[in-house]
C-alpha cells in the first residue's frame, strides 16, 4: 500500500459526567493510506463519531483525549497549538456531516461559504477563490452552478446540501476527507449519487476518505478497507472483500448477517444480537461482546483477547474465531424473541371479532 | 352474539382480497392559495391480500404515509374508497367506523414519539383493551402480561415508563399494544427505520414469528428495499402520489417494468464488494417534482431515462395495467422497453 498519511494510536477519549467517566474510544489504533478509502462500522453509541472528532481536536465537552498519538504525515496533532490546528482542519482533512444543515450557515448564501473556506485559510486569494467556487460546485455536480451559487442554503434540496458540504469540504483540497453517515437522511436515489461522487473525487483527486457508516452495503461500495468497532474498541479490521467473505469476529458476522440484500431472494431468517451494547461508564469484564455473543465461551468473561492476527492483512479481537463455530450455534443466533407460549394463551383467550363497544 | 357475528366474516373469507383501494385521493389544500393543494395521494388503485405481507416504497414525500392514513381511516380521502373486508370504510361512521378501526392497527416509526411518555408500559397496553371494553379488568390486566411476554420483555415491566425502555424494546412495546386488541390488519409505517441493525433484524424476525402465529396481514411501509424485500411477498412503488408499479418480491426486482423501479431499484447498494464492483446506479435527472403541481402525462416523464419527448408520455396518463410476470402491473407506456 501507498504511503501512511494518518497513524492513530492507542487513542483514548472520555467523558467526564456526573455518572462517571464514558469511556467513548478506549485504546483505537489506526491508520489510513494516502488516497485510500476506509470504512469505520458499528452500531450507535460504539465511538465512532468520538474516535473522528477525536481526530479533529473536536471532542466537545466533558470529553477530552487522555491518552494516545494521532500522526499526520509524522507530526502529533494532540501536540498542536491553536494556528496549527486551525491549518490542520481547513487544509488537510475535513469533515463533513450527517445533517448538513448543522455546517452550513442558513443566512449566508452558499458559494460565499465556500469562498470563505478557502479565504479563510489563505489557500487561494480572494479572487481565484470566486472562480473557484463555481468549479467546485460543478465537481460535485450541482446543477446550474453558475446561478445556484447566489442560493441560501434552504433553497438547496438535501441532496445538494450534502453535495455544496463536499464541495466545500474540498475547498482547500484537503489530503483526507472524513465523511460520518454522510447520506443517512438521504433518500436511496440521492444516496447513489452522493456515493458516485465520493468514488469520483477518491479517484480523480486522491482524496483519501474515512467513512463512518453503520450500513455495511456502502462500506462494500466505497470502502477498501474496514475496522469494526465495538464498545469503544476494534473489534476486527481488514481488506473489505476478505472481512464481507470471511468474518472471524462474531459481532462483524453478526453485523453482516442482520441485513438483508436487496439482490437476493429471502432465504434465511436475520442473525438478530440480543440485549444492548454496553453502558461505556461500567463495561463488562472480559470480552465487552460476551454478554450478547450467542458463542461464548467461560474464557471470554473473564480475560478479554487481544488483536490478534487470523488471516493476511486481518486482525480480530476473539478466543473463538467464526470458523471455529459449530453451525447449531449459528442457527441458534436467528431465534426470534417471540414467545410461543404467551401466543398460545393469547390465542385461546382471545377476545371476540367484534367487542361490545362503549359509546361511538 | 359471537357466533352470530363470526358467520359473515367466514362467508367472506372467500374473497382473498382483505383490502382494496380504489382511485383514492388525498389532497392538503394549501391555505391562502385558493384552490391549489398538495396533491400527496393522486388517484391510487391498490390491493392487500389476506395473510400477506404488501411492501410499499418510495422516496420521501411521495405519499406512503398519506395512504397509510387513508387505508385506516385515520385521514378522510378526498375521493375514492377503501373497501376493507368487504365494507367501504370511507363512509362509515361512529361505532361501526370504531369497529373496523380495531381490526386495524398501525406501528410507527418513532416508538418513542408514539408511546405517552407519562403512561406506563402497562397503561399503553391496556388503553386500547379498555376503549374496546375487551374481558374484565382482571382478564385485561392478565393479558397486558402475556402480551409483553409474547413480544419477549418482561412481564413485571409493566410499572415502568417508556424512557426506560432502549429503541428496539419500545418498539416491540408499540408491537404489543397494536396486537392488543387481536387485530387481522397491522400497516408498520417505518417501523423498523430508526433501529440499529442488530435491533431491526430482532424486530422483523418477531414481526414473521407474530404474522403466521396471528395470521396476520401487513402492510409495511419502509424506505430501505431489501427490508422490504425481506418481509413481503409483493411490493408496490410510489411516485408522487399514484402507485406505479406492483409485482411480486422476486419478479419486481428481477424484471421491473417500470423505468423508475428500474431506477430505484439499481441505486440500493448490497453489502457484497465483488457485486459492488459491478453495479452501475441508474442516474436520474433532475429532482422529484413538486406534489402541488405534477408534471403532465405521465408524472415520471421529466426524469425518465427512456420517455420519449415529445410525445405520448408528456400528454396521456399511462394506466396501472399488466405487464411482465403473472401478478405484475405497470403504469408506462413503454412498460419494460429499456
Ligand atoms: N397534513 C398535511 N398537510 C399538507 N401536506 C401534507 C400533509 N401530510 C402530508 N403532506 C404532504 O403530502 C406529501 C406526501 O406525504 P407523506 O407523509 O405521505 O409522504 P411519505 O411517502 O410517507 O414520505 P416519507 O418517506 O418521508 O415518510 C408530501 O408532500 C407532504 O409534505
Ligand atoms: N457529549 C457527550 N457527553 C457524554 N458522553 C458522550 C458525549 N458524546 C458521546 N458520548 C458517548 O460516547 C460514546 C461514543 O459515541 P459516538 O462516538 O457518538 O458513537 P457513534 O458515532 O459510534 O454512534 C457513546 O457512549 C456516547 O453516549
Ligand atoms: S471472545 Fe468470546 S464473547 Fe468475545 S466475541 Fe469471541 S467468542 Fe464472543
Ligand atoms: S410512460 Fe413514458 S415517461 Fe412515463 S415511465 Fe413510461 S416511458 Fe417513462
Ligand atoms: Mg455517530
Ligand atoms: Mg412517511
Amino acid at each position: 500500500m501507498g504511503q501512511i498519511l494518518l497513524q492513530v494510536d492507542d487513542l483514548h477519549t472520555q467523558f467526564f459526567t456526573s455518572r462517571g467517566v464514558v469511556r467513548a474510544v478506549d485504546g483505537v489504533s489506526l491508520h489510513i493510506d494516502a488516497g485510500e478509502t476506509l470504512g469505520i462500522v458499528g452500531e450507535s453509541g460504539c465511538g465512532k463519531t468520538i474516535t473522528a472528532l477525536s481526530i479533529l481536536r473536536l471532542v466537545p465537552d466533558p470529553g477530552r483525549i487522555t491518552a494516545g498519538k494521532i500522526m499526520f504525515r509524522g507530526r502529533d496533532v494532540t501536540k498542536f497549538d491553536d494556528d496549527e490546528i486551525r491549518d490542520f482542519r481547513g487544509n488537510d482533512v475535513a469533515m463533513i456531516f450527517q445533517d448538513p444543515m448543522t455546517s452550513l450557515n442558513p443566512v449566508t448564501k452558499v458559494g460565499f461559504q465556500i469562498e470563505e473556506a478557502m479565504t479563510a485559510h489563505n489557500r487561494f486569494s480572494a479572487s481565484l477563490a470566486r472562480t473557484r467556487v463555481v468549479e467546485l460546485l460543478k465537481r460535485v455536480r450541482v446543477p446550474a452552478a453558475e446561478s445556484r451559487v447566489k442560493d441560501y442554503p434552504h433553497q438547496f434540496s438535501g441532496g445538494m446540501r450534502q453535495r455544496a458540504m463536499i464541495a466545500m469540504g474540498l475547498a482547500n483540497e484537503p489530503s483526507l476527507l472524513i465523511a460520518d453517515e454522510p447520506t443517512t437522511a438521504l433518500d436511496v436515489t440521492v444516496q447513489a449519487q452522493i456515493i458516485q461522487l465520493m468514488k469520483q473525487l477518491n479517484r480523480e483527486l486522491g482524496t483519501a476518505m474515512m467513512l463512518i457508516t453503520h450500513n455495511m452495503a456502502l462500506v462494500a461500495s466505497l470502502c477498501q478497507r474496514v475496522v469494526v468497532m465495538y464498545a469503544g474498541r476494534i473489534v476486527e479490521e481488514g481488506p473489505v472483500e476478505q472481512i464481507f467473505k470471511s468474518p472471524q469476529h462474531p459481532y462483524t458476522w453478526s453485523l453482516l448477517r442482520s441485513v438483508p440484500r436487496v439482490d437476493e431472494a429471502r432465504k434465511d431468517r436475520l442473525v438478530s444480537i440480543h440485549g444492548l451494547p454496553p453502558d461505556l461508564t461500567n463495561p463488562p469484564p472480559g470480552c465487552k461482546f460476551h454478554p450478547r455473543c450467542p458463542f461464548v465461551i467461560d474464557r471470554c468473561k473473564i480475560d478479554e483477547p487481544g488483536l490478534s492476527e487470523v488471516a493476511a492483512n486481518q486482525v480480530a479481537r476473539c478466543w473463538v474465531l467464526m470458523r471455529n463455530v459449530k453451525d447449531e450455534d449459528v442457527a441458534a443466533a436467528k431465534a426470534s424473541a417471540l414467545s410461543l407460549d404467551a401466543a398460545k394463551k393469547l390465542k385461546a383467550e382471545a377476545p371476540p371479532e367484534v367487542g361490545t363497544v362503549a359509546g361511538g | 352474539m359471537q357466533a352470530a357475528e363470526k358467520a359473515p366474516a367466514t362467508a367472506v373469507k372467500a374473497d382473498p382480497v382483505l383490502l382494496r383501494v380504489k382511485n383514492a385521493y388525498k389532497h392538503f389544500p394549501i391555505s391562502g392559495f385558493g384552490g391549489l393543494a398538495v396533491r400527496a395521494v393522486d388517484g391510487v388503485d391498490l390491493e392487500i391480500r389476506r395473510g400477506e405481507t404488501l411492501g410499499l416504497v418510495g422516496e420521501s414525500g411521495c405519499g406512503k404515509s398519506t395512504l397509510a392514513r387513508l387505508i385506516t381511516a385515520l385521514l378522510p380521502v378526498t375521493a375514492g374508497k377503501v373497501v376493507f373486508d368487504g365494507q367501504d370504510i370511507t363512509t362509515l361512521k361512529g361505532r361501526r367506523l370504531r369497529r373496523i378501526r380495531r381490526k386495524m392497527q398501525m406501528i410507527f416509526q418513532d416508538p418513542f414519539a408514539s408511546l405517552d411518555p407519562r403512561m406506563t408500559v402497562g397503561d399503553i397496553l391496556q388503553e386500547p383493551l379498555d376503549n374496546f371494553s375487551i374481558g374484565s379488568v382482571r382478564d385485561r390486566r392478565r393479558r397486558v402480561q402475556e402480551l409483553l411476554r409474547l413480544v419477549g420483555l418482561n412481564p413485571n415491566f409493566t410499572n415502568r415508563y417508556p424512557h426506560e425502555f432502549s429503541g428496539g424494546q419500545r418498539q416491540r412495546i408499540g408491537i404489543a399494544r397494536a396486537l392488543a386488541v387481536n387485530p387481522s390488519f397491522i400497516v408498520c409505517d417505518e417501523a423498523v427505520s430508526a433501529l440499529d441493525v442488530s435491533i431491526q433484524a430482532q424486530i422483523i424476525n418477531l414481526l414473521q414469528d407474530l404474522q403466521n402465529e396471528f395470521q396476520l396481514t401487513y402492510l409495511f411501509i419502509a424506505h430501505d428495499l431489501a427490508v422490504v424485500r425481506h418481509l413481503s411477498d409483493r411490493i408496490a412503488v410510489m411516485y408522487l402520489g399514484k402507485v406505479v408499479e406492483t409485482a411480486g418480491r422476486n419478479d419486481i426486482y428481477e424484471r421491473p417494468q417500470h423505468p423508475y423501479t428500474k431506477a430505484l431499484l439499481s441505486s440500493i447498494p448490497v453489502p457484497d464488494p465483488a457485486v459492488e464492483r459491478e453495479r452501475a446506479p441508474i442516474a436520474l435527472k433532475g429532482e422529484i417534482p413538486s406534489p402541488v403541481n405534477p408534471p403532465s402525462g405521465c408524472r415520471f416523464h421529466p426524469r425518465c431515462p427512456i420517455a420519449r419527448a415529445p410525445g405520448v408520455c408528456s400528454e396521456q396518463e399511462p394506466p396501472l395495467e399488466p405487464h411482465g410476470a403473472r401478478d405484475q402491473v405497470a403504469a408506462c407506456h413503454f412498460a419494460g422497453q429499456f
